[in-house]
């Protein structure tokens, strides 16, 4: 468990003092969000009927982006060697990186997407229903990136290669967080839609740790 | 019959499907170093890095105290010191907090007063606690050295460890090597250039 | 073990080699089987006319594309537990016909769809997850081509075809969640006329057809794949010296 903590306040650490980093996943997901509006056209029942869908796609593009360079700059300067050859057990220091990175890059989309939302003439209902999806979909979106990131850690196209690997796999928590909103908008409740990201959560917490453990041992091969 | 700290048995290993070096077999015992020596892009580093476990040998068998490395497994990391080519140093942390997040990922809990003396003895005192990207090259390659001095890992696996350093911590760096295998420890490293060691050791050529 | 005997590529190479003429040959006999009586033997129907003929091509195709799925994650779990080079040989094999036939899935799909309801495609529960599956082949050939050592990327293929092996049923049920509850097309691809045994064995036989194809295919495939990462060993030296006496370029 500790080896989960050490990495986890190291990151947080190099956060902080990075702070530029933190700005851009928020940019890109209001320029998204103002995207589409101008795209569609300022109609209302329009923009209402869309929002929850966008705004969750925008939270998707920008958690891929980030994730990207999740493992970058430890492959870059010899750290993730370390972290390999670390006692600690390697799936616990991945998800310390995994958990420092959501909470760097995705907590703050989750606390911007109300404020986005209300430019869609979301209801309260409504906002409360994205930011509870939000924050439970996130982090399996987070875990599902890592997984991609450690795969194409140093391979050509990068970027966009993690984005088609992990993309297809990101459908059904899309499903789920974009539909708990839209159920909620027709008065049904969005209960079945949350405790069936909850179950993804879960699945994701039992998996992708070891995935993506298997997959930087394959990458500094 | 002691069993050897470190044993290499009819190791090859590969680049893009053709083999670096002629089968490779040797042993490191408690006590002793050994000198892996070779022209460039003989396979030195890929050797070292398959001795640490980062990547399977093509072919052989490395065994750790009698067992292979994946029957040893943590116990084999937690008494493996690996410093390769990339210092795995963050540029935005200072030395000093560099070497306590070290310690504390290889599972040994290393008190601010021991390291800072570990760097105090390389010469950062001044600096420990500066950002290390504000320092020179050769200041960063020392502060990454501090961790020989704090490490309690028996197993050192040094790649080219003397290179860009001045004359100074060319000794000093020698010095701690040499109390290492005095002590018992167990050294493997490359190097273009003589090892300047006192200790007991001999030299490894990889052939083709 | 024998089966590790099987798994050496040299053994498999001459093994697959003796197995693809039969297959080729059965391969085709179904099919001509299969569209005769797909196409010639079952009756019209009330509703659609000549036009659902299609589906002797959509449904066995689009198993197709699920079973050869299945298969690469099989290889892939083999080469995780046993560290054989062929099983990434054999995934890579696999893939690219896994894809047409996705593909394929898709087309027929539309080609069935446009004459049915007006349109091109239809957001039905099937033939999305379907495209989505398209997608995750599309991903491993992808992740596989960009790697530039074999081995790397065989390892890192085998990762990604086997989460996305563990996520393909929650894809599907996310996504026939998703259709329902958004009641799209009223008509669903999934709700054929009520299948007549003919109709069936029809789809059997296509089925098999295509299995069959891709099996000696994929054995041809992978004969290729097994000549370039084998190239330096003295078999392989041998066997294009006799077998390409001009030499390799």
């Amino acid at each position: 468990m500790m080896g989960f903590w050490h990495v986890f306040t190291r990151d947080v650490r190099l956060a902080l003092r990075r702070r530029m980093e933190w700005f851009t996943g928020m940019f890109f997901f209001s320029v998204v969000a103002t995207l589409f509006p101008l795209a569609i056209g300022p109609e209302p029942k329009t923009l209402h009927l869309m929002g929850p869908g966008i705004l969750w796609v925008g939270a998707l593009l920008s958690s891929l982006l980030s994730l990207n360079r999740l493992f970058e700059a430890d492959a870059a300067d010899g750290s993730l060697e370390q972290l390999v050859l670390s006692p600690h057990p390697l799936p616990l220091l991945v998800m310390g990186k995994i958990t420092a990175h959501w909470l760097i890059a995705g907590v703050p989309l989750v606390t911007l997407a109300p404020v986005l939302g209300l430019q869609f003439g979301l209801t309260h209902e409504e906002l409360f229903t994205l930011v509870l999806t939000l924050l439970v979909g996130t982090p399996v979106l987070s875990m599902l990136g890592a997984i991609g990131a450690a795969l194409t850690l140093g391979v050509r196209g990068g970027g966009l290669l993690v984005a088609l690997l992990v993309l297809p796999l990101c459908v059904p928590v899309l499903v789920f967080g974009a539909g708990a909103v839209e159920a909620v908008s027709a008065g049904l409740g969005a209960q079945a839609h949350v405790s069936l990201l909850m179950a993804l959560l879960l699945l994701a917490l039992l998996f992708s740790p070891w995935a993506c453990a298997a997959a930087l041992r394959i990458a500094l091969e | 019959m002691d069993i050897p700290r470190l044993a290499l048995d009819a190791i090859t290993c590969e680049r893009g499907a053709r083999p670096l070096f002629a089968p490779l077999s040797f042993t490191v015992g408690a006590g002793e170093w050994v000198h892996l020596q070779g022209a460039n892009g003989a396979g030195k580093t890929t050797l070292l890095r398959t001795l640490c476990g980062l990547m399977p040998p093509a072919s052989g068998t490395i065994r750790w105290q009698g067992q292979t490395l994946a029957e040893a497994g943590a116990a084999f990391r937690s008494d493996l010191l690996y410093l390769g080519h990339a210092l795995a140093l963050k540029g935005e942390l200072s030395a000093l907090e560099n070497l306590l997040i070290d310690a504390r990922l290889r599972g040994h809990e290393l008190t601010p007063q021991a390291a800072q003396a570990a760097l105090e003895a390389l010469g950062l005192r001044t600096r420990a606690h500066l950002p290390l990207r504000v320092l020179s090259q050769g200041q960063q390659r020392r502060a990454a050295l501090a961790r020989l001095a704090v490490s309690r890992a028996r197993l050192w696996v040094l790649d080219e460890p003397w290179v860009a350093l001045d004359a100074d911590s060319v000794q000093r760096l020698s010095e701690r090597l040499d109390a290492h295998v005095h002590g018992g420890g167990s050294l493997v490293f490359t190097s273009h250039q003589a090892a300047p060691l006192q200790s007991p050791g001999h030299a490894v050529r990889l052939g083709s | 073990m024998r089966w590790f005997h099987y798994a050496a590529p040299q053994t498999f190479y001459g093994l697959a080699g003796a197995w693809i003429k039969p297959l080729a040959v059965l391969a085709t006999a179904f099919l001509v089987v299969g569209l005769w009586m797909g196409f010639a033997m079952a009756p019209s129907d009330f509703q659609q006319g000549e036009g659902y003929r299609i589906i002797f091509v959509h449904v066995p195709v689009s198993w197709m594309s699920m079973v050869i799925y299945l298969a690469m994650a099989f290889w892939s779990i083999l080469g995780v537990v046993f560290n054989t080079r062929l099983s990434g040989m054999m995934t890579r094999a696999l893939a690219p016909t896994g894809a047409v036939f996705a593909f394929l899935s898709l087309w027929t799909g539309a080609l069935w769809g446009k004459p049915m309801w007006g349109a091109w495609w239809v957001w039905d529960a099937r033939l999305t997850s379907e495209l989505i599956l398209f997608f995750l082949y599309l991903g491993y050939i992808a992740l596989t081509s960009a790697i530039d050592d074999p081995r790397r990327g065989d390892r890192a293929g085998a990762v990604i075809a086997i989460v996305g092996a563990i996520n393909v049923p929650i894809i599907y049920f996310s996504v026939k969640w998703w259709n329902t509850l958004h009641q799209g097309a009223s008509v669903s691809l999934t709700k054929a006329p009520s299948m007549a045994t003919l109709m069936l064995s029809a789809m059997l036989v296509m089925a098999i057809a295509f299995w069959l194809y891709t099996i000696a295919l994929v054995l041809y495939r992978v004969r290729t794949i097994i000549l370039q990462r084998e190239a330096h060993t003295d078999w392989v030296r041998e066997h294009v010296r006799a077998h390409a006496p001009g030499g390799l370029a």
